[in-house]
This record gives C-alpha cells, sequence and structure tokens, in this order.
C-alpha cells in the first residue's frame, strides 16, 4: 500500500498554478498600464497634449508647484468626508447592530444601501437641484422667512464634502457594522464591572475592538474620496477643483497627457500611503 | 452570624414580552435572600432556573422589577454597575483581547485612579495569588482557559471587591481541571475573605466548595441552608432530586409521632421517615431516601452487626426481588422491585476484602436503612 504523500514544493507548484489567471490578469492590465503612466509621466508634452520625448521631470515640478492647492485641497477634502462619514456611520452602525430581531437588521441595512439602486450621476445631480440659488432649501428658507437672499449652497467645498459624505456613507457603515456584530457586549459589562462608565468602556473597549472595521471604512471612503471627479465636478464647480477633475482635464481635449500621468502618480503615492496605514493597523490584531 | 453583605427583600424580575413569546419571562420571583460577610454561598440550580439572573441582579447588568437589594448596607436601587462594590468572574471570562495580561488586570484599577505604579503592584500581586506570576505580557487568546480562568478571577479580586460573584466559572474547564480549581478557590476564598457568590448547576460543586447552598427552580428560592442540612434534609421533591440521587417511595400516612411519621407504601409494608412539614393520617406523601444509605442482604439471612442500619426497631424493611445490577467501580448499583411495584435504587460500596455478597438479576433481597435517613415529603 503505497500512501501517497504530497511534499510542499508540489503544494506550491499548485498554488502559483491556480493564480496564474489572477496574475496574468493584474500584470495585462494592472502592472503594464501602471508602467505605462509611470513612463508617460515622465516625457514632455507634444502637440495636442500628447507625450513626447525627451524625459524629464519638469511634470512634477508642475504638479508640486501650480497645483500643489488641488493637491492639498483634495487631500483635506477626502479627510474631512472620511472624518464626517466616521462620526456619522459609527452610531448609525451601532443603532443597526442593536436592532432587537434579525428582520430589523436586515432591514436597517437594506435602507442603507438602497441609494445604490440609483444611478450615482443621478443622485449628484439631484443634490444640484436641492441646494441651488432656486433650490428646496433655499426656497424653504426663503419661505419660511429665516433668509432675504439666497444662500450659495452649490458650487462651495460644502456642496463637495456634503455630495461626498452622502455617496460614501453606506462604505464606512457596512465594514463598522461587520465589526461591531462581531463585538462581544459581554465587554461593556465587563468593563463596567470593573468601574468603567459607559464612555470609558467606548473609548478602552469597544473602539480598540472594531478598529478593524474603523480602518476598513476610512480607507474604503478616503481613497475614492480623493479620486473623485463627477461630484466635485456637479457641485463644486470652480471652488471645488480636485486632483480628479484635474487628471480627467488633462486627458480630454487640449489637455497635456504627461501632467495628468503624473497627477495620477501623485494621487496614487497618497493612495499607497493610505494602504500602508490600514496594512500596518487595520488587521486584525494577533 | 455576622451582619448580611448581601440582601435581596422581595426581589422581582420580570424580563419584558417578546415577539413570540405569550408572556412575560418570569426569571426570579419573591426571592429573599441574606448572604453573610465572609461567606462562600452557592446558588445551585438547573439552567434556566434564575440563578444567573440573580447574579446579573446583585451586579447591576439588571434592575428588579420589584423589592429591594442592599450590598453592604446600602440599597443598590438605581446605581450602575461601575459603582457597585462588586465584582463578577464571567463565565466565559470575558477577558480584553486586546489587552495583556497586565493590563487586563490592572484596568479595574485605573477605572478607580489608582497611580500607575501601586496598580501595577497590586495586579503583579494578583497574578501572584492566582500562581500566574509569568504570562503578565500574553494576550489573553495565547493561554488555556483554566489559565484565562486565572485571570479573570485575578481582575476580579484585585479591586478588592466586597463581594465577588462568580457565574459558572470552572464551567468551560474539564473535570480534572475543574475539581484541582475548585479546592484552589476555595482556600484562596479563605485567604482573602471575601464573600463569594458562586452561580453553578453542578451540585458536586456546591456541596464541596460552599459554606451555605441556595436551590433555585423556576425563579424561586426553594431552600437554604449548609450542604449537609441540603443533602440530609431536602426540602422538597426537587432539592431531593436534584442534589444527588434520591429513591421516592409513594405511600398513605398510617399514623404520626413526634418526630415520625408511618407510611404503608403498598398495603403491606410500613415504612417510618421524619417529618417536617406537619403531616396527617390518610395523607399522600413521598419518602425519600438516598441509595447509599440502604443495605441489602439475601432474603433467608439475618440482619449484618456491621450493617449502617444500626437497631432493628429504628430500620425500615421491605422485601423485593432484584432487577437491575450495574456495576460502577467504586460501587454496584442495584434496581430492586419491592411489593407493590415501586423501585428503589440501591448503592453498595465496593470495599477490597468484604465479604461479598453480589446479587443477580431475579435474587430475592432484603432492604434495609434507618428512619433517620427517611424523609417524609408533602411537596
Amino acid at each position: 500500500m503505497a500512501a501517497r504523500v504530497t511534499t510542499r514544493s508540489e503544494h506550491k507548484a499548485g498554488g502559483i498554478l491556480l493564480a496564474l489567471p489572477a496574475l496574468l490578469w493584474l500584470g495585462l492590465f494592472f502592472l503594464l498600464p501602471l508602467i505605462i503612466v509611470l513612463i508617460i509621466s515622465l516625457m514632455s508634452r507634444g502637440s495636442g497634449g500628447s507625450a513626447v520625448l525627451p524625459f524629464t521631470f519638469d511634470q512634477y515640478t508642475r504638479v508640486f508647484d501650480t497645483f500643489w492647492i488641488v493637491l492639498q485641497r483634495s487631500i483635506l477634502v477626502a479627510l474631512l468626508t472620511t472624518a464626517i462619514c466616521l462620526v456619522a456611520g459609527y452610531p448609525l452602525a451601532y443603532f443597526i447592530t442593536r436592532r432587537k430581531t434579525a428582520f430589523g437588521r436586515q432591514f436597517a441595512l437594506f435602507l442603507v444601501i438602497l441609494p445604490f439602486w440609483t444611478n450615482f450621476l443621478i443622485r449628484t445631480y439631484a443634490w444640484r437641484v436641492i441646494l441651488g440659488r432656486e433650490g428646496l432649501v433655499n426656497n424653504a428658507l426663503l419661505n419660511a422667512g429665516l433668509i432675504t437672499e439666497p444662500l450659495t449652497l452649490l458650487n462651495t467645498e460644502f456642496a463637495v464634502v456634503l455630495g461626498l459624505v452622502y455617496g460614501f456613507l453606506p462604505f464606512m457603515v457596512l465594514p463598522i457594522y461587520a465589526s461591531l456584530s462581531r463585538f462581544d457586549h459581554r465587554y461593556i459589562e465587563a468593563a463596567n464591572d470593573l468601574g468603567a462608565n459607559d464612555v470609558t468602556s467606548f473609548w478602552r473597549i469597544m473602539l480598540p475592538l472594531t478598529m478593524p472595521g474603523v480602518i476598513a471604512g476610512c480607507i474604503l471612503v478616503f481613497i475614492p474620496a480623493i479620486g473623485t471627479f463627477v461630484t466635485s465636478d456637479l457641485l463644486g464647480g470652480t471652488r471645488g477643483l480636485m486632483i480628479g477633475n484635474l487628471i480627467q482635464n488633462q486627458y480630454s481635449g487640449n489637455g497635456n497627457m504627461p501632467l495628468g500621468a503624473a497627477l495620477s502618480v501623485v494621487m496614487m503615492m497618497v493612495v499607497v500611503v493610505a494602504l500602508l496605514f490600514y496594512a500596518r493597523f487595520g488587521e486584525e490584531k494577533k | 452570624m455576622a451582619d448580611a453583605k448581601v440582601e435581596l427583600i422581595d426581589v422581582h424580575k420580570e424580563f419584558p414580552i417578546r415577539a413570540g413569546e405569550a408572556s412575560a419571562v418570569r426569571a426570579v420571583h419573591d426571592l429573599n435572600l441574606d448572604i453573610y460577610d465572609g461567606e462562600f454561598f452557592a446558588l445551585l440550580g438547573p439552567s434556566g432556573c434564575g440563578k444567573t439572573t440573580t447574579l446579573r441582579l446583585i451586579a447591576g447588568f439588571e434592575q428588579p422589577t420589584a423589592g429591594k437589594i442592599l450590598i453592604d448596607g446600602r440599597p443598590m436601587h438605581g446605581v450602575p454597575a461601575f459603582y457597585r462594590p462588586v465584582n463578577t468572574v464571567f463565565q466565559d471570562y470575558a477577558l480584553f483581547p486586546h489587552m495583556t495580561v497586565l493590563q487586563n488586570v490592572m484596568f479595574g484599577l485605573q477605572m478607580d485612579r489608582v497611580p500607575k505604579q501601586e496598580a501595577q503592584r497590586r495586579a503583579v500581586e494578583a497574578l501572584e495569588l492566582v500562581r500566574l506570576p509569568n504570562a503578565m505580557n500574553r494576550k489573553p487568546r495565547e493561554m488555556s482557559g483554566g489559565q484565562q480562568q486565572r485571570v479573570a478571577l485575578a481582575r476580579a479580586i484585585v479591586k478588592r471587591p466586597k463581594v465577588l460573584l462568580l457565574d459558572e466559572p470552572l464551567g468551560a474547564l474539564d473535570l480534572k481541571l475543574r475539581r484541582e480549581m475548585q479546592l484552589e478557590l476555595k482556600e484562596m476564598q479563605q485567604q482573602v475573605g471575601i464573600t463569594f457568590v458562586y452561580v453553578t448547576h453542578d451540585q458536586e460543586e456546591a456541596l464541596t466548595m460552599a459554606n451555605r447552598i441556595g436551590v433555585m427552580s423556576s425563579g424561586e428560592l426553594l431552600q437554604v441552608g449548609r450542604p449537609e442540612e441540603i443533602y440530609e434534609s431536602p426540602a422538597t421533591r426537587f432539592v431531593a432530586d436534584f442534589i444527588g440521587e434520591t429513591n421516592f417511595l409513594n405511600g398513605t400516612v398510617n399514623t404520626t409521632d413526634d418526630e415520625y411519621a408511618y407510611v404503608d407504601v403498598n398495603g403491606e409494608t410500613e415504612l417510618a421517615g421524619m417529618w417536617e412539614d406537619s403531616v396527617k393520617p390518610q395523607q399522600q406523601v413521598t419518602l425519600a431516601v438516598r441509595p447509599e444509605r440502604i443495605a441489602i442482604r439475601p432474603y433467608n439471612e439475618a440482619p449484618d452487626d456491621s450493617d449502617r442500619s444500626a437497631r432493628a426497631e429504628e430500620t425500615n424493611t421491605i422485601a423485593g426481588h432484584v432487577v437491575s445490577v450495574h456495576y460502577m467501580g467504586t460501587d454496584t448499583r442495584y434496581m430492586v422491585r419491592v411489593g407493590g411495584g415501586q423501585a428503589i435504587n440501591v448503592r453498595v460500596q465496593n470495599v477490597l476484602g468484604q465479604r461479598t455478597t453480589s446479587f443477580k438479576e431475579r435474587d430475592a433481597v432484603i432492604l434495609n436503612w434507618g428512619r433517620d435517613s427517611t424523609r417524609i415529603l408533602t411537596h
């Protein structure tokens, strides 16, 4: 009776074979384009915005000189959006986990996801109707006599952040919900028992133990927020210009492909920093 | 007796109606109980009897629907768990997984704003007390169940509570470790002198460890007493059945005197037992006797001098035949069918060198046992 023993190297070979389609896919459609973007970002602008030789660092110089302010604004808007989503999303996720019946939780989650049933573009347009000079908010306030002049709500950074928070809140709620529903509330009882009031119990026990969900939610909101161009285009106007809009502009019409590539690379670096942060703090503690 | 550390006065607890339940769940009903300073008190009962709810009421995780709870003489109405002078060892320990063992033990002291150095010193002391001096920097999940149990204990006693509440703390441990921990816990309780309230469904655990036991069933406290009182004079059929093994024989009272009631169990045999609640002739009662108190001998043989059944006039005697024999290692168990059809279990210790009178199925036998080992139960 010859029992066949699978060796470690055989396992390894099998693993690589299984991963091959994914590796090919990633190499062809992710790594290769990334390298192309990197190369283009180091080239000069030709006629019609095309990329031509010679190689130069000019594009990066421009990114940090001319467009530093946009980059800065993008990071700030994305951070602010993330912070507001966190402060609004955590209690919401907590509320959902504390529903008594499974139906109550499912229904609340369903409501959180419900906006996804409508196209993002349409929902963002809807905010224009709400925030415009003759929009719902201004009309209501004027009719109530609370203001005499319409407020400038649209085409502000405020509108951009509002739109982003609205759009990305579910991405914050869902991972926090996942963490919270795994959280054992007996830890809170144990903390109470040892003399911690509810506020202390939250900071010392609940928040640290649900941190993976919080970090995941922050990443899921921060990354799309910093790259946004639809929301900032529709709600921010020129004052809400974000790095995503800049990149979009460079690639359309009379643009500048190398500059767009350089902006993309810089934005990617910001995202990588965020992901490193996640890798450091977001993993389940072993 | 020393003064009461925990007083429960007419405590009543109902849980609100939930979906799918017809009425409010009555968890604890008319509970009156004093737990004294420095004692090891066990709340014993089957699952769902209300013992854990009682513990949670003392801890402050639940508020009584009616009644009063006093700890150390202070009424606890409206006092949240984090202000109560009690600490709890939870059934599944509830150790904070993101903290080290030392951080877990220091947590309660930090909440009391004990200076860091002193907190650390006391935490180390507590860990030494539970014999875990070298595990301070480990995470709970790296430890065995028994070790986690010790950490939970250290975390609770480090605050020197007036009362330590333990909710089936040994339930998750295997039998051998549980036995060891029972002795250790008992020793530790005497060492630190803290009042222990210990919830368990394991009667053996309660009997070995507790100074006093309260037996609960269906939200009611049936009997409170020292282990030997509970074992020797169970107040109700439930208590007799739940604590140890008991034979129950149904019968009708013939006559009574100061101490005993004489009960007809099958129309021909009269057995005597000690009564506590007053019983009248013709009353239907239950006789309770422990299997290990009964001596068994062949039908034709005279009683042995070494029988546990003392003098003949103070002995209950009944004839029957063996239905089944089970060898159990330390003892042998016989089931004997007596006249009238009722069955009695007898447990005979297997003592090395003793004259071995082992019986076979269908052997005719005589059972006898002391009147004082017999209880008359009316409910």
